[in-house]
């Protein structure tokens, strides 16, 4: 393949990858930034929120209106299911900082293995609502001048492009949420100083919760999203999980549009580098790349230095 | 969250006392229970136990559940029998994960807590390379049922065999003739990265040349990677046949993006059932593959030649006429490969009845004994077809398919008979030490 086509299917390539994963690390982050709870269990929502989608669409049937209820009934089965986890676990150990990372390895397997044992260990396949293969012409310049051509395998399909779109409608409302709204405005107060939040009457308990179940509804959007194009796993959370702590990491904790750009970032090298050399060689400089930050810049590109 | 305040779960309750009392003796009863069970049965009378290593879990999942399907039937099916020199054949089942350590783990375990006579099953490749090691060392019969070219290449030891199914070398050297002829000699291909890919790669590449073929290019792709497309750019455009062979959960997905990949304008593709294994071919994005050929090592869907051992096999492991589970007509099995468990079980009782085997001790003349096979003729106890074993090289051969996929059927157009498969010896196990 030419330079030129082979480098825009990379690009396009690496655009889904970091729609997902913005939308997953956004989760994370928030969950961080809000809580200071570094949620290890976060890939398994995103895996169930995969399974789930399997599951409801079985039950919804097929079809654009089976998807539309997956899409909305899935993410809101998880984060139901997170604030459980939070009430439960998270707020019995106080949100200390080394037990929620143990409970949440615990939550973690848990989820894990009830997926195994009720979903079973196949990869199993969404039927996309629409997936027409849209190929992409390229610019030749030849001796009469510019022309169109199609090349080989330079396409997209109309599916990846609706996940590229929903990410980015999602993580807009994301925004809104958080700096236009009332609510948005009580997490930010929680985040900045939680017992002076707590002394001017916010619900600092019930803030959590719903910050936990956010953070894992936007993990199980991911996973609806990405299922019509892989298969639901119950091992797929593990690579997730990692990549989404890389780009939270580089991004900044707690800092969406650090999360964004560095999902952007990371997506997008992990998607050229692998089409032009390997898949292995995007990993190590995307590992890289978190050594380098830990070191030069520990707070991440847009985080803000500890007070 | 119970409150040790509260007196009813206090420690010193009478109850619970009472309670932890009678489970304590149950648990002791329950330990013991093995001692005792052993002397109100005769020696003679004591089940064969046959070590299972199931990929329960983990990426070779779909094939554990058929491989443990086939085999509860080969057993179900031996017991009715009279089972093997009038003792019950027990299969002892563990998850290895589709893991090499695991695996030897369940190779130890196997040996020193469930005592089993032999171990069998394994099917990833990775898998029997870590766990063979383990069974030589505690001279257990280990039989693979894995395709892997390491058993033929000498790279593993005495106890282990692969008696019932054929290995990738001999099956690749059965199918480049057919690429060469039909679909064309510039062949890019695509595989798995690890030990069973690196024999489709090394052995087809050879095969290929002497075709007066060639390789233009080698995708190698790791067993547990989801995304397929950014591989796909890598193909060069002379290709005239993509040769594929996948395994792992994510197989769909690399069929689907290969099609959208290709879009109309595909070269012909020449794939290893493997790919599609225990998926159904009319899934949607699929469509593509309409006219395109797969290697079968015993064809999925009913052909008109049908045998009455074929029939005979998919009875009793409940398949119906499309190689789906005859209870969930969505439930696809893994038909290329399964037949395998099923042989090698046959083989083990067979191996058993002429060795005369009482028990472990007579675990080095039970090897001997299948070492001693040759010609298996096809009947009940080997329904994919006549095979050759060759006690050298601990390796079996048999026939090998070529069809074509058409309205989302796969038919048989060639079947290449197993004189067609051999190659040289690369190995003489016999002569190794036990």
């Amino acid at each position: 393949m030419e330079f030129g086509p082979y480098l825009m299917l990379a690009a396009l390539e690496g655009a889904v990858t970091a729609a997902v994963l913005a939308l997953m690390a956004a989760g994370l982050s928030l969950v961080f930034g809000v809580m200071r709870v570094v949620n290890v269990a976060h890939g398994e929502f995103y895996m169930l929120g995969a399974v789930l989608a399997f599951v409801v669409a079985g039950m919804a049937g097929g079809g654009a209106l089976g998807f539309v209820a997956v899409l909305v009934a899935v993410p809101l089965i998880v984060a139901a299911l997170a604030v459980a986890a939070d009430v439960t676990v998270l707020k019995r150990v106080g949100y200390d900082p080394e037990r929620t990372i143990v409970a949440t390895i615990g939550i973690l397997y848990i989820v894990q293995q009830v997926t195994l044992m009720g979903y079973g260990p196949d990869a199993r396949p969404v039927a996309a609502p629409f997936n027409q293969r849209i190929a992409l012409p390229w610019v030749e310049w030849g001796a009469g001048g510019p022309s169109l051509y199609w090349p080989w395998g330079l396409s997209i399909t109309s599916y990846k492009l609706f996940v590229i779109g929903a990410a980015v409608v999602v993580l807009a409302l994301l925004w809104v949420l958080m700096t236009r709204t009332r609510i948005g405005l009580v997490m930010r107060a929680t985040q900045l100083d939680r017992e002076t939040a707590q002394a001017f009457g916010i619900p600092v308990e019930r803030v959590y919760a719903l910050v936990f179940g956010l953070g894992a509804g936007l993990a199980a959007l991911a996973g609806v999203l990405i299922v019509p194009i892989q298969q639901a796993h119950y091992l797929m959370g593990g690579d997730a999980l990692l990549l989404s702590f890389i780009v939270v990491i580089i991004g900044g904790l707690g800092s969406l549009s650090g999360t964004l750009i560095a999902a952007l970032l990371i997506g997008l090298s992990d998607g050229i580098l692998s089409v032009f050399f390997s898949p292995t060689l995007a990993k190590i400089v995307a590992t890289l790349l978190v050594a380098l930050v830990l070191v030069f810049r520990p707070q991440g590109l847009m985080g803000k230095p500890e007070r | 969250m119970s409150d040790p305040t509260k007196p009813g779960a206090t420690p010193a309750d009478p109850a619970r006392r009472a309670a932890l009392k009678t489970l304590a003796g149950a648990g002791t009863a329950a330990a013991a229970l093995p001692l005792w069970a052993r002397y109100t049965h005769a020696q003679s009378a004591a089940p064969i136990r046959v070590g299972f290593q199931m990929h329960a879990t983990g990426i070779g999942a779909a094939y554990g559940r058929w491989y443990d399907r086939t085999t509860q039937a080969a057993a179900r099916v031996i017991n009715a029998a009279g089972g093997i020199n009038g003792r019950p054949l027990e299969i002892v089942t563990e998850d290895d994960g589709t893991d090499p350590r695991r695996g030897a783990e369940v190779v130890e375990k196997f040996a020193n807590q469930h005592r089993v006579d032999v171990a069998f099953g394994t099917l990833f490749s990775h898998v029997v390379i870590g766990s063979a090691p383990r069974a030589g060392e505690l001279k257990l019969p280990y039989f693979a049922v894995s395709e892997g070219h390491h058993v033929a290449s000498g790279m593993l030891n005495r106890w282990t065999l692969q008696p019932g199914i054929t290995d990738v070398k001999s099956q690749v050297l059965a199918v480049a003739p057919f690429v060469a002829e039909t679909l064309g000699r510039k062949v890019t291909m695509i595989f798995p990265d690890y030990a069973f890919g690196h024999d489709h790669r090394d052995f087809f590449s050879e095969a290929i040349a002497a075709q007066g073929g060639e390789v233009i290019a080698k995708l190698a792709i790791p067993p547990t990677e989801t995304s397929f497309t950014r591989y796909f750019p890598r193909i060069p455009r002379e290709t005239e046949v993509i040769y594929h062979v996948m395994v792992g959960p994510a197989v769909l997905t690399f069929v689907k993006e290969m099609g959208e990949f290709f879009g109309p304008s595909r070269p012909a593709i020449f794939g290893f059932i493997d790919s599609l294994e225990a998926v159904d071919l009319r899934s949607p994005g699929l469509d593509f593959l309409e006219g395109t050929y797969f290697w079968e090592g015993m064809p999925r869907y009913v052909q008109p030649d049908q045998t009455e051992f074929d029939r005979h096999f998919r009875a009793e492991v409940g398949i119906d006429e499309n190689g789906a589970s005859a209870s969930d007509p969505r439930d696809v099995s893994t038909y290329a490969h399964m037949f395998g468990c099923w042989e090698t079980l046959y083989i083990i009782k067979r191996g058993m009845d002429a060795a005369g085997y009482a028990g472990p001790q007579d675990r080095q003349k039970l090897v001997e004994a299948v070492e001693a096979m040759t010609d298996m003729a096809e009947s009940n106890e080997h329904p994919q077809g006549a095979k050759l074993f060759n006690g050298r090289t601990h390796q079996v051969f048999g026939q090998q398919h070529v069809s074509r996929l058409e309205n989302g059927r796969l038919d048989v157009v060639r079947t290449v008979p197993l004189e067609e498969t051999f190659y040289p010896d690369e190995v003489d196990y016999t002569a190794r030490p036990f």
